[in-house]
């Protein structure tokens, strides 16, 4: 197998390293590929931080090992490459009937990535996180040797796997539980919420199967927190969705794209754009649970500096008290972009190192720069200090003690990946950084 | 009317792309590869994604004894047999100047193989009256050149053969398409340096289809390769034998 020089780089475009990256086209190019150098494997790169970075190591890009192993249509039980795009399942499955029962924010997404990473969907509340609905999982180990790993057979090593960041071993295949879906259209209710108090409020009070709030991190004093909440459910309407074709960000964009007199009017206008008695909108599945696949490469939007996604969870006791010295802030520094969501989670986790717990969850972006990192920083901390976590798919910032702080589970975590893989074969930019794998 | 396609090499990247492409079009598939566990795991996704059928059938074009199960695989399906050729090796010149069998073996791979395979099939196909056949050749094969003639030159053999091919399927109702890829990003081009423009399989798998559809003779896939190849084939000889392109 060649192996091929590249930058890898997170999503983020902040942190980046050289890489060298195999690409194996068959599960047997892998064990070839594990018996000469071990490496982590990555899928998609929409990790906005460095998870999926090794600088000056190698890496296995699992992105061509996307086959569908199995089907069941009567119950929903899907056998998947860990290369699988989440969009490619519910492209092939949606018109059968079924999709997945996780989402994350991007289709890109593969299996194998949504697994290391326990992600979780505008239904969190409702069906916890996508590891919650995984089978079965197999794995190769450093040795290159596959090993099928159940919740039942070794409950340890599966829970270390879910949300374990690619430490247990290169994820090949998995089998999941889909959900049924009865249309590809989604009736969407938009509202607006005037503050931070009554966008909670609205939030905790919602029933709907598909719930998220968009929040204006610009808005500040009366209007702190505002924003637009929307909850949809699958309709059983048999329309054919109107699918538009997406478009590509073709270079860097200038600085000024982004500027805070240009986001400010922005959000302006799009909290504007809903009625203030709200109103109800049909769209497709992928408009709705992928709003931003239809912007190629969106990430060049914040130009070559790249950008920080900051996202926390927040238990519910303290949630407003913090939410609300965040967004001040937030508003104060007036760097947020329009890109941030606030949403109710459900207690929902599959992983040792799964990144929910009951309450909320805040994500917003920022272009980088030096007062961005500092703002972030002291994001980090507020969320440490108020008993929350940041999460793994999206930091670039946080430091060791507050990943111990934050994961309580970690020790636990560490003892199985030590066994899994003593040689820390798997480590990756992210896991140094943060020392997930030091003991403590 | 039924349509069966063979998609022989279907373990390679373009072969997998275009066999998924059929398969999202509810057509039969026979996938002809070397290696029968990635061809199950293939047909399993080829059936997942929509295929009327998808049997897996071993195949090494350098043994003849290996065609003709794949000739009745697609005879055991109704209607239509159309076929997309996806094999062929590329070794380094270098290794074939080294040692000339190396150059029979890319031969035997990119030119003689397939046409033997072709030949073997055409009857089967004027029978049925119609088809597809998707040869793919190269743009290596519209003139020879420094650094890889010898593959060159079987590609070129191939586009031969199946222009004669069009004319003889031509009068059954059958078609050939002449397919000449430039640079794909697959296991063949990966960590290669002096790749450019180089296009996703499921790219040219788009193209093939609609090659089919449309009926085209010759598709140069990305399109703008045939300018590029307009180029290079312009390039008067007394001074292309001094380039190294």
């Amino acid at each position: 197998m060649r192996w091929k020089t590249v930058e890898l780089t997170g999503w983020g475009r902040v942190l980046s390293g050289k890489a060298e990256l195999a690409r194996p086209e068959k599960p047997a190019a892998l064990s070839g590929i594990f018996a000469d150098t071990p490496a982590p494997a990555i899928g998609a790169q929409r990790s906005y931080g460095d998870a999926a970075v090794n600088s000056d190591g190698r890496a296995v890009d699992m992105t061509r090992l996307d086959r569908f192993i199995s089907f069941d249509g009567d119950t929903g039980i899907l056998h998947a490459e860990a290369g699988c795009s989440i969009t490619d399942m519910l492209d092939t499955f949606a018109p059968k009937g079924w999709m997945p029962a996780v989402m994350p924010g991007t289709g890109f997404a593969t299996l194998g990535g949504c697994i290391a990473n326990d992600v979780h969907g505008k239904n969190h509340h409702k069906v916890g996180t996508f590891g919650q609905h995984v089978l079965e999982i197999e794995l190769a180990g450093a040795d290159g040797n596959p090993t099928t790993v159940t919740p039942e057979g070794d409950p340890a090593l599966f829970k270390a796997t879910i949300g374990g960041l690619g430490q247990t071993g290169a994820i090949l295949s998995a089998k999941i539980r889909m959900i049924p879906c009865s249309s590809r259209l989604i009736q969407v209710d938009e509202r607006r919420a005037a503050n931070l108090a009554e966008f909670m409020e609205m939030l905790k009070a919602s029933d709907a199967t598909y719930c998220v709030g968009w929040i204006d991190g610009t808005a500040n004093g009366q209007s702190l927190g505002r924003g637009i909440l929307e909850e949809a459910e699958l309709t059983s309407s048999n329309m054919a969705p109107k699918l538009r074709k997406p478009r590509k960000v073709p270079f860097n964009a200038p600085k000024f794209a982004l500027s805070p007199p240009t986001v400010r009017l922005f959000n302006r206008m799009y909290f504007n754009r809903i009625p203030k008695q709200g109103r109800g909108v049909l769209r497709s599945l992928k408009d709705f649970f992928f709003p931003l696949d239809k912007i190629h490469d969106w990430n060049k939007l914040y130009g070559k500096r790249g950008f920080h996604q900051f996202q926390c969870v927040l238990p519910d006791k303290i949630a407003e008290r913090t939410l609300r010295d965040m967004l001040r802030l937030i508003a104060d520094a007036g760097l947020a972009s329009p890109l941030a969501v606030l949403k109710r989670t459900g207690p929902g986790r599959a992983g040792s190192l799964s990144f929910p717990m009951e309450g909320f969850t805040l994500a917003l972006d920022f272009p980088n720069s030096e007062k961005s990192r500092a703002l972030v920083a002291q994001l980090n901390t507020l969320a440490a200090e108020a008993g929350g976590r940041i999460y793994f798919a999206k930091d670039s910032l946080a430091t060791a003690a507050q990943a111990r702080q934050m994961y309580p589970e970690l020790a636990e975590w560490q003892k199985t990946v030590e066994a899994a893989d003593p040689d820390g074969v798997f480590q990756t930019d992210l896991v140094r950084r943060l020392k997930l794998r030091t003991p403590a | 009317m039924s349509q069966t396609w063979i998609i022989l090499g279907a373990g390679s990247a373009m072969g997998r792309a275009f066999a998924r492409k059929v398969a999202t079009e509810g057509a039969h598939l026979v996938l002809a590869a070397r290696d029968q566990d990635d061809l199950d795991r293939t047909a399993a996704d080829c059936l997942a994604r929509g295929a009327a059928s998808a049997a897996s059938v071993l195949f090494d074009v350098r043994k003849p004894e290996s065609f003709a199960p794949i000739y009745d695989a697609a005879k055991a399906n109704d209607g239509i047999i159309n076929a997309a050729v996806f094999v062929g090796s590329m070794a380094p010149q270098g290794d074939v100047d080294a040692d000339p069998n190396t150059g029979d073996l890319t031969i035997q791979d990119s030119f003689t193989g397939p046409v033997n395979f072709l030949h073997g099939l055409a009857p089967i196909m004027e029978e049925r009256k119609g088809g597809t056949v998707l040869g793919i050749g190269s743009v290596a094969g519209d003139r020879g050149r420094i650094g890889n003639y010898t593959y060159g030159a079987a590609k070129a053999g191939f586009h031969t053969y199946l222009s004669g091919l069009r004319n003889r399927l031509n009068r059954s109702g059958g078609h050939v398409v002449t397919v000449k890829p430039g640079f794909v990003d697959t296991a063949m081009t990966w960590g290669i340096e002096g790749m450019f423009l180089v296009a996703s399989p499921e790219e040219i798998a788009k193209d093939l289809w609609t090659a089919h559809e449309k009926r085209k003779n010759t598709l140069y896939t990305p399109f703008f390769w045939r300018y590029i190849m307009a180029i290079i084939k312009s390039i008067p000889e007394p001074i292309f034998k001094k380039l190294s392109v």
